[in-house]
């Protein structure tokens, strides 16, 4: 027998590798179609947003001619972007959630003990998540659509590589927070200490320079905010646009937000090492 | 202990602290391919932490383990390649069906949709589930998800089992089943088991068994020769005879 120990290959394939993240992908995507409470509450929460904020604070809010527009918008036009990244923020804070309770319920492990390196399985866990991230934010603009929220078409197109890069980043936020997380119910100041500061904190519901006229102070916290860059890489991109800043700041915390998470789950330095067996000693 | 083939499962000088608590203390024992071993300790005893440290779920602070010759911190991948396991909490996703599980965790051993299928319909067969494939684990027993479980651990035709406690929750009558099952599992297809269990009544006259105990290793070896060294006359007798003798030391050292 230890000749057929012996006999087996050493490493793996690109194949392999392949065929790991297809799996991955696939069974992220499976568990999204069964949920369809989750599909459609991620639909809902940005539509509300559309159809009842943004039609009560047209009036309240007069938004100026600011890049990347080039005529004066909607404020249901301006706020769309920011919806966009707000659902990409919620699911990634959700999957982040959904880890913690693959971890409590021991799923979490059949990933970890994959023969593949834990980075690579991380990263493909990300990359699952920001795939479903995408369907939800293309069935969004689908809806946004008949609401006249019309980019440009080939806007459609073009916002798709940053969404890709800002679903990743707030994929990696989220994994390396539910690292930190020791139970399911904490997810709670999640929504109050990270999603509600950041949504708010950032230029999805209002210009900038709006902020920079009612507090200086907020301003520079919000041009600070990664998720200010996430909104407005995902604005300029549905207009054919490149905003550079905003760019180098999302691959960089992309960047690092994922380093971050691969250490927090690394057995040996991580905080699962350190946390203990918890209720399963 | 060194023969020409490596130890399906050899651990060395393993110790693991969880900030001030030590969980093992100078674990030390191997295994040998296509043999039975049972790890048997109370709950606490450091069964958990022993079997994520063998997995990788955490990493190791002192001593060594192997894999068939392969340490599981420097070459990980071979190592756990080698290894199938079934953990104590239930890991199956209860929304997916039955061979939608079994092909996501081929997949996550780089074994594709079609070997996957093939092999799923192989190990079904074997424990008389194929007619469930398509069906969502939820609706199946427990019995029957501990079944899966133990089927999806030697799709990646594993040589190096280990159970974490797999017959808590079922009937006494599922619980024989399982142990038939794995048991045959080592006569047929040589794969080397390490059954994790607190209940005494699991562990046959023909076993290897290992005595954990607050950590440490009591005892180590095949059965009859743990009852014969503890001069008990069964092996629960031998049990209880040597966590009563470590208790006694324990309460002299802190003396």
């Amino acid at each position: 027998m230890s000749s057929d120990v012996a006999a087996r290959p050493i490493g793996f394939s690109v194949a392999q590798y392949a065929i790991c993240l297809k799996g991955i992908v696939w069974r992220e995507g499976l568990r999204f179609l069964h949920q369809r409470e989750r599909f459609i509450s991620a639909l809902v929460r940005p539509l509300v947003w559309l159809f009842i904020f943004a039609a009560g604070f047209r009036q309240v809010l007069g938004v100026s001619i600011i890049p990347p527009y080039d005529t004066y918008v909607l404020y249901e036009v301006y706020i769309t972007p920011g919806l966009m990244a707000m659902i990409q923020l919620f699911n990634g804070m959700l999957s982040s959630l959904s880890m913690v309770y693959d971890r409590e319920m021991g799923n979490m492990r059949t990933l970890l003990v994959s023969p593949l390196p834990r980075w690579y399985l991380l990263a493909s866990k990300l990359i699952a998540g920001t795939v479903v991230s995408l369907l939800q934010v293309y069935a969004f603009l689908l809806v946004a659509w008949f609401w006249d929220i019309e980019p440009p078409l080939i806007g459609y197109l073009t916002v798709l590589p940053a969404l890709v890069l800002t679903g990743l980043m707030l994929g990696a936020l989220g994994m390396l927070i539910s690292s930190g997380i020791k139970q399911l119910e904490n997810f709670a100041s999640v929504m109050n200490f990270v999603i509600f500061p950041m949504f708010f904190a950032s230029s999805a519901l209002y210009p900038l320079w709006r902020v920079r006229e009612g507090s200086p102070a907020l301003y520079y916290v919000c041009a600070l905010n990664p998720f200010t860059h996430a909104v407005e890489l995902i604005r300029f991109a549905l207009y054919g646009q490149v905003n550079w800043v905003s760019l180098a700041v999302v691959c960089g915390c992309t960047a690092a937000f994922m380093v971050g998470a691969i250490l927090a789950y690394d057995p040996s330095r991580g905080f699962i090492a350190r946390r203990g067996p918890g209720g399963d000693a | 202990m060194k023969n020409v083939e490596p130890a399906a499962l050899s651990v060395e000088g393993l110790s693991h602290a969880y900030g001030a608590r030590q969980a093992l203390k100078d674990v030390t024992f191997s295994i040998q391919p296509a043999s039975f071993t049972v790890l048997l300790g109370l709950n606490g005893a450091g069964k958990s932490t022993l079997f994520s440290l063998v997995t990788r779920l955490y990493g190791t602070q002192r001593g060594a383990i192997r894999i068939f010759g392969h340490d599981v911190s420097r070459s990980s991948g071979e190592a756990l390649r080698l290894i199938g396991i079934v953990f104590q909490p239930r890991t199956l996703d209860l929304d997916l069906s039955v061979e939608q599980n079994l092909t996501y965790h081929a997949a996550l051993h780089g074994i594709g949709t079609r070997t996957a299928r093939r092999r799923a319909n192989e190990v079904l067969a074997r424990i008389g589930l194929s007619d469930r494939r398509r069906d969502k684990v939820r609706d199946l027993s427990g019995g029957q998800m501990r079944r899966i479980e133990i089927a999806r651990a030697l799709l990646h035709e594993p040589r190096l089992l280990l159970l974490d406690e797999p017959t808590v929750g079922l009937d006494i009558a599922s619980r024989a089943d399982m142990l038939d099952h794995v048991r045959a599992l080592v006569a047929e297809q040589r794969v080397c088991v390490l059954w994790a269990t607190h209940l005494i009544d699991e562990v046959s006259e023909s076993d290897d068994v290992i005595v954990l105990h607050q950590g440490r290793v009591l005892a180590h070896g095949a059965v009859a020769r743990v009852i014969a060294d503890a001069k008990a006359a069964d092996i629960r007798a031998a049990f209880t005879a040597l966590t009563r003798s470590a208790a006694g030391e324990e309460s002299s050292e802190a003396a």
